[in-house]
């Protein structure tokens, strides 16, 4: 029984702000996010890495929250949903998923965005069989990523990336 | 490619909508907070103290409970509590049951009490103070089972030696009833050609929302109440459901809701885990906290109605007149009836699909399995049954050699006979079915079909075209569960909203509604707006639903095809009469009458005076702090409507009455190419044609046509509630059941027309589910690309690689399914 688990320190800047924080060890990267620092917008859909709603940037990369622990990124830098307009002014990007309605529940939306900023900020005119590449480890059961599809490409066409 | 293109629809018949912000694409007053992460997801929400719980399931699909001993558990320091079936059964009145005999005698309580009756069936849960602690404590309850033999295959469930699940019911039979309307004899004897199917089977899948069920709920000891923080999609059955079993009067239960990550009707029967919450929450004196994982929501949440269409007879003339069928229909309900067995009569909302066949009966029998339960789930029991009637046109065409086009458009109802009254009493508003194929024959290009057919043989591929024609009925009268159960008194429908002017010149909106990604605050906004002479970013409409707030009713919640005609509905009544106090209230001011106020850009003036205005701030403010003076009391400027649709109770013994009040139509177009060695697909081309009224905002609606197209696509090629003879469930998480990402849709095209309903408020109709016709699209699709190879029958609804394969391998096999007489 591993009811007293090992816990470490870990220093962690997330969206600008340095963290410090005591984790147990067998903690996921995504309940650190969402339970001891509060950021819920970083979701959770599956047990299995299927589905991408917890995708985050883990040093500029976009990476699964749910299949790392909280210690492993010690020292990283990591960017989630609720840093990619800090200022509450919406980015290129996320104006275009309103104005395509790419979104409906909004559930997987924070992983969408994130995965498709990525793909803006190392692409930044994809064709469209690369936006569905990029977006192929994130599932949305609302859309039918048609619309997901053609945002990514209005934001490509507008210029802006994350 | 992906192309959407809504072509305008000429000769768009008048539409009952006073068209301002109503008809537009306006950007979602949602999607704000939802792109910055800001939305409140049920997960999101904390309080001091809370623990975290966790079902302990079983992992056999049928067995007694010897024992539970929680006492390791409760050992673990930061473990807070445990709760088992035997309390549940102290503690709780099982669920109250909406099957009449023998499916009545169903004893289901929050957890298993005495017996596990499928894997996942909760047994015992476990609070902790943290997720990962409450997971593992959990595995420490240690639960002595007998395992007994399962029944998974329903055809088998009434067998003579077949394992009962529900000892009280003397059998797995949950629920069976005969449906026939006109003259079948007649229609027999009429008929040129009888062609009979032996069996069709519909499969087993769910929408699999991406949220998971979840809920906090907290227990006020001093006025013994409980607020469930949750994602219910439907408050006003949860509550009905749970208030009796706990033993407290429904305003002990207060149910909020905000963000809500998909439902599809998946989220309506939570109760019996709600109930578990607030038992937890009274015993341990703390916030319970619940989160399913997504394993636990495969294995026990909402699967669909998996069917069996058997013996199926089908009465055609030599012209392709369609005169009749008849067929049994076994449904599988897996091992509870927690909404069931309203699929029972649900299906019957929709009887003759689209088309004008007058001599239908059904023998519907329901039973129970050691499955999980089955609850709504998008399209719910109407999707069957639409797939019997499409997969009938289409297996009839092959047979008989009439062009699938052809014998649709010779047997669709037709524009000039809506409204329509079907064989069992339900109207059809409106609609033009045979338009409708025309613009989705257009839009894949149909033309070019049979150039299409030979590029892809000569590179080794069969290509296949198919048909869906579907129907959306939206709005229950809730009636039809007396046709099930005579004794149950439910009946119509309702919906609540309220509209104040606040104080400072504020419109707020209150919803009884559980919006999932529908954009209820948007629409609702449009619609208020138009009433009240201002923008929608001048109406704030809450998000989600409280108990709190007096906007609900006995049918509350989202579900079932209906907020653009009850919610909607509710809003238009509301804001109506807010509107007229508001004048009420302007020509107290100016002494006037109030049929001399317009109100126009946020003031109430004297028609055509624009100096003799009172901006709405000024109303809020002299209603809510400036009301002396008036000889007569102002009006309050608060204003709540309960929009009741006019239903009458169905005609118990002939099974007949209006079941529901619009009929949204689709059809779907697509192209499949089949690799014949290998029996692998794509569906290369796809068209979906929707009319569902008038549009409050089509672009809303038609993201909710995609979605159902998604949904659709997904069950016909790779979604299915895969369980193993021993009950096990194989398809348990999104790596064994794969749900289509964005490599897996197909170009997609959409139209609309708009065919107004006559009976609702705005003209609209309810939309959303989709009646599956991609479902159908594909499985007629398949069927036209094997023609050539033996012309096999496509007999199922789910059809993977591996079936295909085995289709084209031993087409006779599949033929041996149908037989025609001619006579
Ligand atoms: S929650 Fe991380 S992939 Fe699904
Ligand atoms: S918008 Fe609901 S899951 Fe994507």
């Amino acid at each position: 029984m591993t009811a007293v688990a090992a816990s470490r320190l870990i220093t962690v800047e997330i969206n600008g702000v340095t963290y410090e924080h005591e984790v147990p060890a067998r903690r996921l990267l995504v309940h650190f996010l969402r339970d001891d620092l509060a950021l819920t917008g970083t979701h959770i859909g599956c047990d299995t890495g299927n589905c991408g709603a917890c995708t985050i940037h883990l040093n500029g990369e976009p990476v699964k929250s749910c299949m790392l622990l909280a210690v492993q990124v010690d020292g990283a830098s990591i960017t989630t949903v609720e840093g990619l307009a800090p200022d509450g002014e919406l980015t290129p990007l996320q104006q275009a998923f309103s104005e395509a309605h790419a979104l409906q529940c909004g559930y997987c939306t924070p992983g969408m965005l994130m995965s498709a900023s990525a793909l803006l900020e190392r692409n930044p005119h994809p064709s469209e069989e690369e936006v569905r590449i990029a977006l192929q480890g994130n599932i949305c059961r609302c859309t039918g990523y048609w619309n997901i599809i053609e945002a990514v490409q209005r934001a490509a066409l507008s210029g802006g990336s994350a | 490619m992906t192309t959407v293109e809504t072509p305008t629809t000429e000769a768009a018949p008048e539409t009952t909508l006073e068209r301002g912000y109503v008809g537009l694409d306006y950007p979602r007053k949602e999607d704000r907070r939802l792109l910055q992460g800001q939305g409140v997801f049920v997960d999101d929400i904390k309080r001091w103290g809370m623990g975290y719980v966790h079902f302990v399931r079983s992992p056999y699909a049928h067995a007694k409970i010897l024992s539970i001993d929680v006492s390791k558990a409760l050992a673990v320091k930061g473990v807070y509590g445990t709760l088992t079936g035997d309390e549940v059964a102290l503690q709780t009145d099982p669920f109250f049951q909406i099957a009449s005999e023998p499916g009545a005698h169903v004893r289901d309580y929050a957890l298993a009490v005495g017996k596990a009756r499928y894997v996942g069936d909760p047994v015992a849960a476990v609070v902790a103070e943290t997720r990962e602690l409450a997971r593992d404590a959990a595995e420490l309850v240690e639960v002595e089972y007998e395992p007994l033999p399962a029944i998974v295959d329903a055809r088998r469930a009434l067998d003579e030696d077949a394992p009962i699940l529900h000892e009280e019911c003397g059998g797995n039979l949950a629920w069976q009833g005969t449906y026939e309307w006109g003259d079948l004899d007649a229609a027999f004897a009429e008929a040129d050609h009888i062609v009979r199917i032996s069996e069709l089977h519909f499969d087993r899948f769910n929408s699999t929302p991406l949220e998971l069920d979840g809920a906090l709920v907290e227990y006020n000891r001093g006025t013994g109440q409980w607020t469930l923080h949750c994602n219910n999609q439907f408050p006003g059955f949860a509550i009905i459901m749970m208030g009796p079993a706990l033993r407290v009067g429904l305003d002990k239960l207060r149910f909020v809701t905000q963000d809500i990550g998909g439902g599809f009707g998946n989220k309506i029967t939570s109760h019996p885990q709600l109930v578990a919450c607030c038992l937890l929450a009274r015993k341990l004196n703390r916030p319970i906290q619940w989160t399913e994982w997504r394993t636990e929501f495969h294995q026990s949440m909402s699967h669909g109605n998996e069917r069996w269409f058997q013996d199926i007879e089908v009465a055609v003339k030599a012209d392709g007149t369609l005169l009749g069928f008849r067929c049994k229909a076994l449904d599988d309900a897996g091992a509870y009836l927690r909404y069931e067995p309203l699929g029972g009569v649900i299906w019957s909302q929709v009887t003759p699909g689209m088309y004008r066949w007058r001599n239908i009966r059904v023998d519907f029998t329901q039973v129970m399995t050691n499955k999980a339960p089955v609850s709504p789930n998008r399209g719910y029991s109407r999707m069957q049954h639409l797939w019997l009637t499409e997969r009938i046109i289409d297996i009839v065409a092959h047979e008989l050699g009439f062009d699938p086009i052809e014998i649709r458009k010779r047997n669709y109802i037709q524009p000039e006979d809506m409204p329509y009254e079907t064989p069992n009493g339900c109207v059809y508003d409106s609609g033009d079915y045979p338009r409708a194929l025309d613009l989705a024959l257009e839009l894949i290009g149909y033309d070019q079909l049979e150039e299409r057919r030979r590029d892809a043989e000569s590179r080794g591929r069969l290509l296949g075209f198919g048909i869906g024609s579907t129907l959306d009925s939206g709005t229950n009268n809730f009636g039809q569960s007396q046709l099930i159960n005579p004794d149950l008194q439910f009946s119509g429908n309702n919906e609540v909203a309220t509209v104040k002017l606040d104080i400072l010149g504020e419109i707020v909106v209150t919803l009884g509604t559980t919006p999932q990604g529908q954009g209820h605050e948007t629409t609702a906004a449009q619609v208020v707006a138009d009433i009240l002479g201002c923008s929608p970013d001048d109406v704030t409409v809450r998000a989600g639903h409280d108990t709190y707030w007096n906007s609900h009713a006995g049918f509350s919640g989202t579900y079932a095809s209906q907020f653009a005609v009850t919610g909607l509905g509710a809003v238009k009544g509301a804001t109506e009469e807010l509107a007229r106090q508001m004048r009420v209230l302007a020509s107290m001011v100016f002494g006037c009458s109030p049929d001399d106020i317009e109100l126009v850009d946020k003031h109430a003036r004297i028609k055509g005076n624009p100096e003799a205005a009172l901006p709405f701030q000024a109303l809020g403010a002299i209603v809510n702090a400036g009301n002396a003076g008036f000889p007569e009391d102002p009006p309050p400027l608060n204003a709540r409507y309960v929009f009741r649709p006019k239903f009458e109770v169905p005609d118990k013994e002939r099974k007949f009455g209006n079941l529901t009040l619009t009929y949204a139509m689709q059809i779907h177009a697509c192209v499949v190419e089949v690799d014949p060695e290998t029996g692998y697909y794509e569906v290369v081309d796809y068209a979906a044609v929707d009319d569902c009224g008038s549009r409050v905002n089509p672009k809303i609606v038609e993201g909710q046509v995609m979605g159902a197209t998604a949904h659709a696509l997904g069950a016909a090629i790779w979604e299915s509630f895969v369980y193993d003879d021993e009950g096990n469930l194989l398809t348990p998480n999104f790596y064994d059941y794969h749900v289509p990402h964005a490599l897996d849709m197909p170009p997609l095209r959409t139209g609309a027309l708009e065919s107004p309903s006559p009976f609702t408020p705005l003209g609209t109709k309810g939309m959303g589910e989709g009646g599956g016709a991609g479902i159908h699209a594909v499985c007629a699709a398949l069927q036209d690309a094997l023609r050539s190879r033996g012309g096999a029958i496509v007999s199922d609804s789910h059809n993977p690689y591996h079936r295909v394969w085995a289709m084209l391998r031993d087409p006779d096999a599949t033929r041996a399914n149908v037989e025609v007489v001619s006579k």
